[in-house]
């Protein structure tokens, strides 16, 4: 089997976080109106990270969210049914300009799984997407606002991230082979 | 872990993992009842019947609900309004209901093993919601989540069941889940509907009741069904509660963290004493807000239940 190969070590993750948070400062001029939301497993931990470098950008606390996709999913039928994650979204979504930030964008159907969830809760007056890696294969016309790094993929590949808060020795973004 | 199995149709066949798995499954879809839309689309243009050949409410309408609640589509099919009085055997209906193409049918049945049977003839996912004296293992399931929510594991708790165990299927299913979970598990009530022989799945039988509950942290209370048994398993209901009820004199010495446990409908004034069936220590409203939760999970795990591997999620 083929070494795994490191896309993304704990220094490069943390630099790509805080450009996307600067990023996500410098399109929200009404930075009291935004909410990060994370997409479990992954995307929670990395908008946690992001909500606290925005608090220093912004100088108060930005509220932040979990939300869980699997119920939404349209390929329940195709697979074993997915491990569902709690939803913890401790504020009203409506009116506010929510920033879902998920790991690995890949064929954008977790997307728009969250965008359907997120609906249920109430209605954003903005949604936006942040992800650490985007690998490209869209299936659906979906695409990030705040990318951390492009990297180009075959199908038989697989990015997982590991990350100290899931228990992990150090923050990595590896790549291998299937 | 994943959840394989096309169906669910006892507990004695599934792994202490399996089970967990629906408990974790379940503390999800328990968040969606909390929520102001407490739909979500999982089962969307999936259909259920629900093919109760005896009798229920509870357990029918938690069903219903937690199909409801997937965005499925529920029809009813029950005794009083269906061909098996017309003499239509089991079988016959079920085939009917698949040429209706039917996604899931949950089936309560005085026959013990009719799950069993549908499915081996039906391309519908089978859920048994109580087939006679054999299991009701969504009942097992609730009653562990309620368990794990409220202590916080499973694992050496020691769990009295009280009442009829003879004819219960909610006591064999749990007896099942408890004991693969890791509970000790005492069973108590008139030797006549607690045999020894139950000592066989692994637990303590007894027919003192001081003694059964003194070290309880969980009593689960069953129904008498005074309705079968009043005039052949024991003499009266008066000495039933008075032998064998959870009186106020037996609660005043139960642990003071003991939960009280009753899958309904209950006998006030019977096997439980009134105020102690409203008291904050009993659990039994919150048992059927579990059911509910659990019976989405179920149905949820169970659709995608075909071995098929499991695909990466981004």
């Amino acid at each position: 089997m083929p070494e795994p190969t490191v896309i993304l070590d704990a220094n490069a993750i943390q630099r790509a976080l805080t450009r996307i948070a600067h990023e996500i400062a410098e399109r929200n001029e009404h930075s009291a109106e935004v909410a990060l939301v994370g997409i479990p497993v992954g995307g929670d931990h990395l908008a946690a990270r992001l909500a606290k470098i925005l608090a220093g950008i912004w100088n108060h606390a930005v509220p932040v969210g979990v939300l869980d996709t699997t119920m939404h999913r349209d390929d329940l039928d195709h697979r074993v049914a997915p491990t569902v994650h709690p939803t913890d979204i401790p504020f009203d979504v409506t009116g506010k300009t929510i920033v879902l930030v998920d790991d690995v964008l890949f064929s954008g159907r977790t997307t728009r799984a969250a965008m359907d969830a997120l609906n249920d809760f109430g209605r954003p007056k903005k949604i936006q997407l942040a992800v650490l890696v985007d690998r490209g294969h869209r299936e659906l016309p979906i695409k990030a606002d705040f990318i951390g790094k492009n990297v180009p993929t075959s199908l038989d590949e697989k990015i997982s991230l590991r990350l100290t808060e899931a228990g992990a020795a150090q923050d990595e973004v590896i790549l291998k082979k299937k | 872990m994943a959840w394989t199995k096309k169906h669910l149709l006892d507990i004695e066949s599934l792994t202490a993992e399996e089970i967990t798995t629906v408990l974790d499954t379940a503390r999800g879809f328990k968040a969606v009842g909390e929520r102001a839309i407490k739909k979500v689309p999982a089962l969307r243009g999936k259909t259920v019947v629900n093919l109760f050949v005896e009798p229920s409410t509870r357990t029918r309408t938690s069903f219903e609900l937690a199909a409801t609640r997937l965005s499925a589509d529920i029809v009813h099919f029950s005794t009083e309004a269906s061909s098996f009085k017309k003499g239509e055997t089991l079988k016959d209906t079920a085939l009917n209901l698949q040429a209706l193409n039917a996604d899931f049918i949950i089936i309560r049945h005085s026959a013990s093993g009719a799950p069993h049977f549908l499915s081996r003839v039906l391309n519908a996912h089978v859920i048994n919601a109580g087939d006679g004296a054999h299991e009701h293992p969504t009942q097992a399931l609730l009653d562990t989540f309620t368990i794990r929510e409220k202590k916080g594991r499973i694992a050496g708790l020691n769990v009295t069941i009280l009442g009829d165990i003879l004819y219960s299927r909610v006591a064999r299913s749990d007896i099942w889940a408890l004991t693969k979970l890791g509970a000790k598990v005492t069973l108590c009530g008139p030797a006549t509907l607690v045999p020894k022989t139950f000592e066989q799945m692994g637990c303590r039988v007894t027919h003192d009741v001081d003694e059964a509950i003194r070290d309880a942290d969980i009593i689960n209370l069953l129904r008498i069904q005074h309705e079968r048994q009043r005039k052949t398993m024991f003499p009266s209901i008066g000495e039933y509660t008075q032998l064998f009820g959870l009186t106020k004199a037996r609660f005043a010495q139960l642990k003071p963290d003991a939960l009280i446990m009753h899958p309904g409908p209950i006998n006030r004034g019977v096997e439980i004493d009134s105020e102690i069936a409203d008291c904050n220590r009993s659990v039994i409203l919150e048992q059927v807000t579990n059911g509910l939760a659990v019976r989405m999970a179920v149905l949820f795990l169970v659709n995608g239940g075909k071995t098929l591997p499991e695909t990466p999620a981004n």
